[in-house]
Formats: C-alpha cells, sequence, structure tokens
C-alpha cells in the first residue's frame, strides 16, 4: 500500500473543510452566479461557467471555489471536483498571469510548433505546465487549436498568436514578462488570465475596443475569397513579430522525448485515507 | 475561344470557388449585424417565418443540405425526427466545440461572421418549435466569444431573439420567445460528440451516451433535441434567401451545395476555400501556388485526424461525402491537412495517437486502454526500439478499437493507425531494421527553406 505523499506519511485524517471567500468576495460571486444559472433552464448546466468563474477569482479552481460551486448549485464537492478534473482550462495550481500554450498536435508540431516548445522550455527554464518564477508565464503545449492554416500556432490566454517561430515566440514571452502590451494576431489585447476566465464564464469583455481589435478574418481566412474575386495570391502576411529562423534552434529530439508523456496525471481529489483508492498491493508481490 | 482559354477558365479560381459564407468576410467590420443586413443578413429568416414549421424542414430536407461536421447526416431529416405536439420543450444546440485536429473552419467563421450562425439558428429554431438554443464554443477560442456575444447581443436588440412580444414588435414573431445562450467550453476534445456535449452542457463530465435514445428524442434534459455543427446551422440561411434550386445547381445530387475547405500544412497558400462540393485536391493546389516551392505531396488527410489518410494517388478524388468514401476515407470537416515528403508517417501518426490517448474520456475500455498501448507500441518503433511484429499488433489494436466503443473517438484513433499501414508500411519497417527515424524534423517546419533563399522568396514564403 502506498501511503506516504510528498506531504509526509498521512496520518488517516480527514481532509479539513477548505476556508470559505471573505464575506464580501463571497456576496459579488454570488451574485455572479445567480446571473449565470439564470441563462439555464436546469442549474446544473451552470457547472462548467461557475468554475470558469471562480478561476477568475483565484487564477486556479481552488478547493473553496469547488465548495463555493457546489453551495450555488446544490450539489456534492464531489460532483463538482469530478467535473473540474475532467476539462483541461481549470487549472489545478496557482499558475502565471500569462498561460503560453504552444498547439503540438501533429500539423502544428510539424510545422514548428515542437522546435517552439522546446525553445519555450530551453528559454524560461520550465516544463509543460511550469511557472517562471516571476509569475508572469505558465508554459504547456496544446492540442490542435482549430487555426491550422496560421500553423504553428501559439495561444495566450487563449488569444491567436499566428505564423510563430521560435525567435518570434522568445520575443513574445520576454515581452510578456517585461509588462510590454502585447497584441495577438487574432484576438483582443492581452487581459490577465483571471479576466480571461471571467469573459469565459459569459461576462462580455467590457474593454473599449476588445470586439474590433485586430479586425475582421486573418489573412489565411481570406485567401479563397480574394482567389474567388480573381486577385492575384496575395504576399503571405507575416506578423511584425514572427521573424527570421534567428534563434531557433533545430529540432532533434532524443528517443525519450514525447510530449505528450510530459501530460503526467495531475493529483487527483483528496480521497478518504481509510478507503484510498490505489492498487493494494504491488505489481508482481 | 482556343482551347487553352477555355481550359483556363474551366479551371480559373473564379470558376471552381464559390463563396457565400465568406462572400464579405473582407468588408470591414464583417462580423457586425449592420455588415451583415447590408449582405441580405436575415431575409432567409423573413422567408422562413412566413413558413409553416413542417414545410420549413420539408423546404431544408429537399434542399440536400448536409451535415458540416464530419458524418453528412442530411440536416433536414434530423430536425424531422423532433417528435411534434409532445408537451415537452425542444432544444437546439449549435456544435461549436471544433476541436478535430486539422479542422478550422467554424472558428474563422464565427470570427468573422457571427450572424450567419444567429440567422441560421432563429430558422432551425421556428421549424423545430424551439424557445431556447445554445451555443457549445470551445472554450479555447476567446477572441470567437467576444464576437458571439456582441453578435448575440446586437440580435437581441434587433428583435431576433428575445420574448414572443418583443420579436412580433420588430415583425420577426413566430409567436414563440427564442432565447440563445453561449455556453463556452472547458478543453476537452470529447465533447465535440454530440451526446458527450449534451452531457457537458448539463454540468457533467463529457462523457458519450449510449444510443438509443438518440438526442431527437431525449437528447439535453431529456428533451428532444438537434444538434447541429455551426457550418451546416449556417447554411441555412442562404439556402432559404437564394433557394433550393440554387443550393442545388451546386455540388452533386447527393452532396449538393457549398462548403468550406480548409487548406493546411506544406502548402503555399494555407486558408479557407470556399467551394461547391466536389471540388478535388489537385484544383484546390492548382490555383493556390501547389505545394511550398521545391517539395511533393506526400500524404493528407480529407477531414481530419480520424478520417484515413489519402496519398498523391489521391489528388483527384472529388472532396464530396460520395467521392471520398468511394476512396476509401470520409469527407469529415473537410480539413485538408498537407504534409511534403520531409514528414516522417510514424512521427505523424503517434502524435495524433497520443492526442486521442489523451482525449479518451475513459468510458469504454477499448478506446482507453487501446489507445494506451498504441501509444507505447508507437514511441517504441518511432524510436527505433520496435520489432516486426509490432506493425502486426499495432492492427490488431486498432482492429479492437474500431467499432466497439460507444463513440467514434476510438474510430478515430484507428482510421491514422490502418491508412498509414497500408500506405506507409515501408516506412515504419524502415524505423525498425534502421533503429530510428531517417528523417530531420527541421526540415519539415514553416522556416526550413528560409534560409539562404529569403531574397528570392520573402514575399511569397515569408
Amino acid at each position: 500500500m502506498t501511503t506516504s505523499s510528498p506531504e509526509g506519511v498521512s496520518l488517516g485524517m480527514p481532509q479539513l473543510p477548505p476556508p470559505d471567500y471573505p464575506a464580501d468576495v463571497r456576496a459579488r460571486l454570488e451574485a455572479d452566479a445567480r446571473e449565470v444559472v439564470a441563462r439555464y433552464p436546469d442549474s446544473r448546466s451552470a457547472l462548467l461557467p461557475l468554475l470558469h468563474l471562480v478561476q477568475s477569482e483565484e487564477g486556479h479552481v481552488t478547493r473553496t471555489g469547488m465548495q463555493f460551486c457546489a453551495d450555488v448549485l446544490d450539489l456534492t464537492t464531489a460532483e463538482v471536483t469530478a467535473v473540474a478534473t475532467f476539462y483541461t482550462m481549470y487549472r489545478r495550481k496557482p499558475s502565471g498571469d500569462y498561460q503560453v500554450g504552444v498547439c503540438t498536435n501533429t500539423l502544428c508540431a510539424v510545422m514548428g510548433g515542437d522546435a517552439i516548445f522546446e525553445t519555450l522550455q530551453e528559454h524560461l527554464g520550465v516544463g509543460n505546465g511550469g511557472t517562471t518564477e516571476d509569475g508572469k508565464v505558465t508554459l504547456e503545449h496544446i492540442e490542435c487549436n482549430a487555426a491550422c492554416d496560421f500553423a504553428p500556432v501559439v495561444m495566450v490566454n487563449w488569444e491567436f498568436f499566428d505564423n510563430q517561430t521560435p525567435a518570434s515566440a522568445k520575443r513574445l514571452v520576454d515581452d510578456l514578462r517585461a509588462g510590454t502590451q502585447v497584441e495577438p494576431t487574432r484576438g483582443a489585447p492581452l487581459c490577465t488570465f483571471k479576466e480571461t476566465a471571467r469573459i469565459l464564464a459569459g461576462f462580455p469583455d467590457e474593454r473599449a475596443g476588445a470586439v474590433e481589435a485586430s479586425g475582421g478574418a486573418g489573412p489565411a481566412s481570406l485567401i479563397g475569397l480574394r482567389l474567388a474575386k480573381g486577385e492575384a495570391l496575395p504576399a503571405r502576411v507575416v506578423h511584425p513579430r514572427a521573424g527570421g529562423p534567428e534563434g531557433s534552434q533545430p529540432h532533434d529530439p532524443s528517443p525519450s522525448e514525447h510530449l505528450s508523456s510530459h501530460d503526467a496525471p495531475q493529483q487527483t481529489s483528496a480521497s478518504d485515507p481509510a478507503h484510498p483508492a490505489g492498487p493494494s498491493a504491488e505489481e508482481g508481490e | 475561344m482556343t482551347l487553352a482559354a477555355e481550359i483556363d477558365n474551366e479551371t480559373s479560381p473564379e470558376k471552381l470557388l464559390a463563396p457565400v459564407l465568406s462572400a464579405f468576410w473582407d468588408d470591414e467590420k464583417s462580423w457586425t449585424l449592420d455588415t451583415y443586413r447590408r449582405h441580405d443578413g436575415y431575409e432567409g429568416l423573413r422567408k422562413a417565418l412566413a413558413m409553416a414549421p413542417d414545410d420549413l424542414i420539408a423546404y431544408v430536407k429537399d434542399s440536400g443540405l448536409r451535415g458540416r461536421g464530419g458524418a453528412g447526416f442530411p440536416t433536414g431529416m434530423k430536425w424531422q425526427f423532433i417528435p411534434q405536439g409532445d408537451g415537452k420543450p425542444h432544444y437546439l444546440v449549435v456544435n461549436a466545440d471544433e476541436s478535430e485536429p486539422g479542422t478550422c473552419k467554424d472558428i474563422p467563421l464565427l470570427f468573422a461572421n457571427p450572424h450567419s450562425l444567429i440567422e441560421g439558428i432563429a430558422i432551425a429554431c421556428h421549424a423545430i418549435r424551439s424557445e431556447h438554443a445554445f451555443i457549445y464554443l470551445r472554450g479555447e477560442v476567446v477572441p470567437v466569444l467576444r464576437r458571439l456575444h456582441e453578435a448575440v447581443r446586437e440580435a437581441y436588440a434587433a428583435g431576433f431573439l428575445g420574448k414572443a412580444e418583443h420579436r412580433q414588435k420588430h415583425g420577426l414573431g413566430s409567436g414563440l420567445d427564442l432565447e440563445l445562450t453561449v455556453h463556452a467550453g472547458a478543453g476537452a476534445y470529447i465533447c465535440g460528440e454530440e451526446t458527450a456535449l449534451l452531457d457537458s452542457l448539463e454540468g457533467r463530465r463529457g462523457q458519450p451516451r449510449l444510443r438509443p435514445p438518440f438526442p431527437a428524442v431525449a437528447g439535453l434534459y431529456a428533451c428532444p433535441t438537434v444538434v447541429n455543427n455551426v457550418e451546416s446551422i449556417a447554411s441555412v440561411p442562404a439556402i432559404l434567401n437564394r433557394g433550393k434550386d440554387w443550393f442545388k445547381s451546386m455540388g452533386s445530387e447527393k452532396s449538393p451545395g457549398f462548403t468550406l475547405y480548409s487548406l493546411s500544412g506544406h502548402v503555399t497558400s494555407p486558408g479557407q476555400y470556399e467551394a461547391p462540393l466536389g471540388i478535388t485536391l489537385r484544383q484546390l493546389l492548382d490555383m493556390s501556388g501547389g505545394m511550398r516551392a521545391g517539395h511533393r505531396l506526400k500524404f493528407w488527410t480529407p477531414g481530419g485526424s480520424s478520417t484515413p489518410m489519402f496519398t498523391d494517388e489521391h489528388l483527384d478524388v472529388p472532396l464530396d461525402y460520395e467521392g471520398v468514401g468511394a476512396a476509401g476515407s470520409m469527407l469529415g470537416t473537410k480539413a485538408l491537412q498537407c504534409f511534403d515528403e520531409t514528414t516522417c508517417v510514424v512521427r505523424a501518426v503517434t502524435r495524433w495517437t497520443e492526442f486521442y490517448a489523451h482525449e479518451s474520456c475513459g468510458k469504454c475500455t477499448p478506446c482507453r486502454e487501446g489507445t494506451y498501448w498504441l501509444v507505447q507500441l508507437l514511441r517504441d518503433i518511432e524510436a527505433g526500439k520496435g520489432v516486426m511484429s509490432d506493425l502486426d499488433k499495432l492492427n490488431d489494436i486498432a482492429d479492437n478499437i474500431n467499432g466497439k466503443s460507444f463513440c467514434a473517438l476510438g474510430d478515430g484513433a484507428a482510421s491514422p493507425i490502418f491508412s498509414s499501414l497500408k500506405y506507409f508500411r515501408t516506412e515504419y519497417e524502415q524505423h525498425i531494421t534502421g533503429r530510428g527515424c531517417p528523417f530531420d524534423p527541421a526540415k519539415s517546419t514553416l522556416w526550413a527553406d528560409r534560409g539562404g533563399r529569403t531574397d528570392t522568396h520573402t514575399e511569397v514564403n515569408a
């Protein structure tokens, strides 16, 4: 039986209930939650947006946040935890203001996503899911984000940075860490991860110009239309950030390198120590 | 006219392409209600509201519109399955969870022209007598979410959505209320599967349901529900406004109409190409500059990673439901991911398989366990640690996943295995006999050919 954990040996004490939000925070979130619940014929449908909402409060989904969702929707914390652990957009630990996701699904990976991800890991000194010491950037590799005609794609707080190179991606994270205002190829000037989570909870971005920012369809989206109108093929427009290959490292994968292997299972919710879910005997015993 | 000129004309992009949904994406502020109305926006809805719901369903069925989300099920027929007069609420749920690797049509469509979807929703809700529709948008696309929030706000203000009296006041009522909720997902490929999407929308883990009952009978909250892809619904207003005969004048008898083809990968001009169904990859490449300079096509997917891959032998396959099916694959989402000869097919398939293993929801054993073991075998082969019997084992495991789970995710995982072994078995064998991968991934990158040739090619290839 495995009873040791990084925190030490479990003494069999059940986990204490999480601390509640301060009264003013709770009142504010409850008002927001009522608005979210009102959008649905059945209150439980509000669970995904409410998890985005509590994430907008603390930057990740905490036990306090899950307790709040359970209270509002009259669910058990087990029901809420089951949902929160299923979806990858809910963070399970404190993370940076800017979530930098490099697409490493096949097409982007082949087009250079692997090289970009490797460059950023070296440049930032963090692995998949790691956060820089200044708390600014959390790096992760992501799956296909429906922008393959703009490959390789990097997402920051779920705004599009199209046609990236290792050099442009390095400049991007440097700017983020330096606090320089960064504008995506498609999307609005970046706000923090918490502010993004609030939009995901269904509260429209109130910033002036946010909806219009970056203009209409991106250049790749317009190629067919231009051809149909008899226009000559436009030169491929490159985002000002996208530079040449300088600083890029040719990708030389070691045999043990497999991106998805970085997706080690995250810690699941605490179980009742009296009834551990782990294997009762080591393999081969 | 000389013969040459005639041929030119037949293969010109103006002839071969047919922008409808994308027709005004290049307008300034193409996403606003004003722009949409300048291009006949919401005229289809006016015509639809003048029809009885059953007539409207019959009209869409007669148009031959088929689902654009992958399976190609006739849209009108889906609507017809909704029981009427059953006293239960009916729901329309739009699947905007576009996550299939390679697929990138709904997201640019919603970014540039969200009102085409909202108009389609209003029409579909009139047909199936629904008073509440949902757009389930994948969460990872905040720029699109912003524009949907704004478009829905505009549509409420203009009376296309809202309470029956409010709509009536604007002359747009069917006598029913119409609420539209934009719902952002939270990152799970499986939620693109319609029953997993419904579970997710009900606030649960996104796991597929056993069918029957089908969503048309017991969908959202166990009520009759239509689940349609974004592009399917967004295509309906043009059919109403310009007529089903106009629609049927494009494409083939069984695959009528226009659709968005998404070209990506090692091509000169990746992007969206809206054309009548049945165009070929050769035609699309010919008009758009072909593969990137100095390289040739090696393999491609007709409709995302879950559709069996094709090779350069299939350049002339008509890209419609029947044509692609007859050639041994599926039209899917028309995500034409093109890879050139620098790409290692084992690397590509391994990465897709890692994706399926990561995204398997875990409900069905063949998919959950099978994708895991496929990844182990493929990683070994790619790293030069495989043995020849692994190839048959791959095939065997894929066969044990295919068709043996609740939903099609497992089938999708088996597709690249089967098809790559069929066309590129020797390349797998090279990895085994050569004890490693013979390809240099650096040569496949977007910037691989830039060095030294920057001067001559900057403008095109930059």
